[in-house]
């Protein structure tokens, strides 16, 4: 929360602009080409929030991976705020689907990894004990990684990209691991952060409730190799209360395109 | 000496027993402790087949044991950290005084092993307290050798197994020479390095670190390239410069395989220092095991191994200071 106080003084349109055009991209593995994405074909408006919901093994993780630069395309061609997509970059921070920290590193050093990266930790050192307090880890500054249970170690990564203040931020399953009362905390979490910061949010997650519950805008996958098949909008204002009867029709429409209808 | 002592321990027994509980006392220290004065009797009142000197310093030096035993099986709990130590190394307190006594038996009171192939205590005793200070000009130069060797070869290693683990054009160039001459032994190159270079002393300089050099260059390679890909792209989307990904990402992660190389090339580096001085060097340990042998001074040769097991042991244990100190993040270290 005070984290990103500061940022909006200074960015009055902090959210990126996403342009995907026609981008496939596909792997080897043992010598036969996998296609994992099939032209897919989307933009989204700065300061948006969007999440996308599909199969497992879809190819959700690589298209975030090409959005933050990690890879290039084999085909088409992705834009943020009308540049190609090069090199990785700070302002758009992938928080990954394991938290990957450090183990060398406390938890602050593990925080500050992109301050330091940036040169700029001296000046800025109470960013990184803002976003630890954010989280939730106050007191575990000192602590190493191992001594961290999975939820935590979620946390840590995740204040590692909060404190960057990034204007584009990727989220690959970020609350997977996190018991769900914690689970429900951070969505309010994200929610308030995102507004606050008026960052493009992109969420990947295989929780149809909580894609529902946090984004404006729902884009549903096809199996391997993923293609949209379905753009839902949700047209609800913000703060959103979970037992609302217009989420529970959504939901109803998203499962149905996921194929599990039935189960409805 | 010997007859004033067990009174007196016993005494301190027997005040400690009627102060405190009888289970605060440390069985095993008092039968330690009568085990070494059993020794000094031994060693003080059976004649000896042929008379050496130092028997008595021998003694006494048993009979400094045994106090220290009774004191800390006497005073129970109390006392700092070396009584638990001592305590801790209570059955090993008991087990030495045995090997001490048997040794003794068998060499100077009895003579049943050949005499002057196998040294009684006393007369490797004898050796610490005449010559000495020959002993402690070998260590000093030996330590100075090795270090030597072992820094340039443990730099140059970490230096060459970073470059070929972070260049794929480095370790095309590197790698065969690597397969290559890696595995030969470094004392292989003896001969040749003496005649090449100007000193016997460089010359051994450049045989341990070469000796190092092989298994910390493979070891810090194969850390540094099986780090795990996710850092780099973690890293990278912060922000990080290629700089930063070796100094900060590549080369933490592969330290605990770099303190294997480490560990690994300091027993090498051992070996070849041995055979260096004891082939050209004039200086040194193995110098000294040399010299001893040419004047059949078995005794001596006893004492150097002794000392240089010491001081072997003492720079491994340096070792895992250090690295228990550099990776102090890592759970489940082994202990040394
Ligand atoms: N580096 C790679 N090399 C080869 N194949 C890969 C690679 N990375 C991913 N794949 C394949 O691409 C496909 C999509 O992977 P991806 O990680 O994008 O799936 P996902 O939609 O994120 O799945 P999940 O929801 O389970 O995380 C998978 O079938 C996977 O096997
Ligand atoms: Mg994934």
């Amino acid at each position: 929360m005070v984290v990103l106080a500061t940022k909006e003084a200074e960015l009055p349109a902090a959210g990126q602009q996403i342009d995907i055009r026609n981008v496939s991209h596909q792997f080897e593995l043992e010598g036969e080409p996998l296609p994992v994405l099939d032209n897919v074909d989307f933009s989204v408006e700065p300061g948006s929030f969007v999440a996308l919901l599909g199969p497992s093994g879809c190819g959700k993780s690589t298209l975030l991976r090409l959005l933050a630069g990690l890879d290039q395309p084999t085909n088409g061609e992705l834009s943020v705020d009308g540049e190609i997509v090069g090199e990785p970059d700070p302002s758009r921070i992938l928080v990954f689907q394991d938290p990957t920290l450090f183990p060398w590193r406390t938890v602050w050093d593990n925080v500050a990894l992109g301050l330091e990266a940036q040169g700029v930790l001296k000046r800025s050192r109470h960013r990184v004990d803002n976003a630890i307090e954010l989280v939730g880890l106050k007191g575990f500054d000192k602590a190493y990684p191992h001594q961290l249970s999975g939820g935590m170690s979620q946390r840590v990564a995740l204040a590692r990209a909060l404190v960057n203040e990034p204007r584009l931020l990727l989220l690959d399953e970020p609350l997977g691991k996190l018991d769900s009362l914690t689970r429900l905390t951070m969505q309010t979490e994200l929610v308030s952060l995102w507004q606050r910061a008026g960052l493009t949010a992109v969420l990947v997650t295989h929780d149809v409730e909580e894609a529902l519950f946090l984004s404006q805008r729902v884009l549903i996958f096809g199996p391997r190799p993923a293609r949209i098949v379905a753009d839902i909008s949700v047209d609800l204002p913000y703060p959103r209360h979970r037992g609302d009867p217009r989420l529970a029709e959504l939901r109803r429409e998203a499962l149905g395109h996921l194929g599990l209808a039935a189960t409805w | 000496m010997a007859s004033i002592d067990p009174p007196l321990s016993e005494s301190a027994v027997q005040e400690a027993a009627s102060v405190r509980p009888a289970a605060s006392l440390w069985s095993t220290g008092l039968v330690a402790a009568a085990a070494w004065v059993g020794t000094a009797a031994l060693i003080e009142l059976w004649p000896e087949i042929i008379p050496q000197p130092y028997g008595r310093e021998l003694a006494a030096g048993a009979l400094v044991i045994a106090l220290l035993l009774a004191v800390v099986a006497a005073t129970g709990k109390l006392g700092g950290k070396a009584a638990v130590t001592i305590r801790y190394y209570g059955p090993w307190f008991l087990a030495s005084a045995l090997v001490v006594s048997g040794w003794e038996i068998v060499t100077a009171k009895t003579g049943l092993l050949p005499v002057p192939f196998f040294s009684s205590p006393q007369s490797i005793l004898e050796v610490f307290f005449d010559d000495w200070e020959r002993l402690g000009i070998s260590v000093f130069y030996s330590v100075l050798l090795l270090a030597k060797g072992y820094f340039f070869g443990a730099l140059a290693g970490f230096l060459t197994g970073v470059t070929i683990g972070w260049s794929r054009a480095a370790s095309y160039w590197v790698h065969p020479v690597l397969r290559l001459i890696g595995p030969l032994p470094a004392t292989a190159w003896l001969p040749l390095a003496f005649f090449i270079f100007p000193t016997s002393g460089s010359a051994s300089v450049f045989l341990i670190a070469l000796a190092t050099a092989f298994p910390v260059t493979i070891l810090t390679w194969s850390g540094i390239a099986s780090v795990n890909r996710d850092y780099y792209d973690i890293a990278r989307t912060l922000g990080a410069k290629p700089l930063f990904l070796i100094f900060k990402v590549a080369i933490p992660a592969a330290l605990p395989h770099v303190f294997v190389g480490l560990f690994m090339g300091l027993g090498t580096s051992f070996a070849v220092l041995v055979v260096a001085e004891m082939l050209g060097v004039k200086a040194g340990l193995g110098w000294y095991l040399q010299w001893a042998q040419g004047w059949a001074a078995y005794a001596n040769m006893y004492a150097a191994l002794l000392v240089m097991a010491l001081m072997c042991s003492t720079l491994i244990t340096i070792l895992f200071r250090v690295r228990d100190w550099s990776l102090s993040w890592q759970k489940g270290l082994v202990r040394w």
